[in-house]
């Protein structure tokens, strides 16, 4: 039984000489999908990625533990001249939007002798024309952007930074060093 | 009218012709114990959360807010339920707060805050409302569970010890004071200074 409508002759011929050409095609590129289906060669190190660990792709891998805040209010030492100072403190659940912003509550101009805080440097109140507004600029107003609490983590790259400080009293001929 | 009045007294001050004294005062008793616990039970039932997420107004808006904040999830699985923050847990304090919610009640037949843009809208007025009533009772329902007393400050972070031990301590501040917007979010406070 035919579910199809009955072909015409001339049709038929199209349809073979169609069949005929697939099929030399696919004599010919045998060898190449034979060699294809060969299994990949063993991968001599398991796969390692940074955030994934070894889990294979298809695989859930485990989520990493989430490390507390630092909390202990003690400021930190700046990495360099132009770094914006970490924080202290933990900020979890803090309002930072269009209507409220929690950093300012305290670290404000006019808030920070009650709160004990750093007010903010005269720089976050200055658009980039360098003209001083009367309240923090808007592109310096989400404090997170720069500033950002730590936490004892173990990094997830090395890195060999060098103070500058440090690095000014390398002795002469060791690489970096200004003599 | 002034005769249905006079008729009703008549009755009411009149003793009793058909049952026993004993009947009346224990009958009395048992329907004061039932009508007493039918009402503090409708009471706590208008106090329990399913309640107050009923209406789309807090579920939409602020019942949102609040699962984002410490008083809803935490490390001990201790929360807050509306009702903690918002009414008073003394009796008496409770029903005059009970009392005055019947303008929620208004406002929700009337749909003063039916949609998200009149809900914003009126949000400073509400937050005010509740910061207003956190000061004069000196905050009270955050000491429900926050007691002063019970606070180690060697185990707050350096900066809240602080603050704890000499604002709080000299009441020159109440908990409200600093800890607005905790459990939800604060709306334009710039728009509360101008006023």
């Amino acid at each position: 039984m035919s579910i199809t409508a009955p072909i015409a002759p001339a049709a038929w011929r199209r349809g073979l000489r169609l069949l005929a050409l697939l099929l030399c095609l696919s004599l010919a590129g045998m060898p190449v999908l034979s060699q294809q289906k060969k299994p990949p060669p063993e991968p001599t190190a398991p796969l390692l990625d940074a955030m994934r660990g070894t889990t294979p792709i298809d695989k859930e891998s485990a989520a990493p533990l989430i490390y507390s805040v630092e909390n202990k209010d003690v400021r930190r030492t700046r990495q360099y001249a132009m770094q914006p100072p970490t924080i202290p403190h933990s900020i979890d659940g803090y309002q930072v939007d269009k209507d409220f912003n929690r950093c300012m509550f305290c670290h404000s101009r006019t808030a920070a002798e009650a709160a004990r805080s750093i007010p903010v440097s005269i720089t976050h109140y200055m658009d980039r024309d360098n003209n001083v507004l009367a309240d923090v600029s808007p592109r310096r107003y989400f404090c997170t952007q720069c500033h950002v609490p730590q936490a004892d983590a173990k990094p997830l790259v090395g890195n060999n930074f060098v103070d500058v400080e440090q690095l000014l009293q390398r002795k002469p001929g060791v690489m970096g060093s200004s003599k | 009218m002034l005769d249905l009045i006079k008729r009703y007294w008549k009755t009411i001050t009149r003793p009793s012709a058909y049952y026993s004294l004993g009947f009346l005062t224990l009958g009395g008793f048992v329907a004061g114990v039932v009508f007493w616990g039918a009402f503090n039970t409708a009471l706590e039932l208008t106090n329990t959360e399913t309640f107050c997420t009923g209406c789309h107004e807090m579920r939409d808006n602020v019942y949102q807010e609040l699962q984002t904040t410490i008083h809803f999830t935490n490390r001990s699985g201790v929360r807050a339920k509306c009702s903690d923050c918002h009414v008073p847990h003394n009796w008496t304090t409770k029903i005059a707060r009970k009392m005055q919610a019947s303008k929620e009640v208004w406002g929700k037949i009337f749909g003063t805050i039916d949609t998200r843009e009149k809900f914003v809208g009126m949000r400073l007025e509400l937050a005010q409302h509740e910061w207003a009533r956190f000061k004069a009772n000196d905050s009270l329902e955050c000491r429900n569970c926050h007691d002063y007393g019970s606070m180690d400050f060697t185990r707050q972070s350096p900066r809240a010890a602080e603050m704890h031990s000499t604002y709080l301590a000299n009441k020159e501040k109440t908990c409200i004071d600093c800890h607005k917007g905790i459990a939800h979010r604060l709306p334009d406070v710039a728009e509360a200074k101008e006023k």
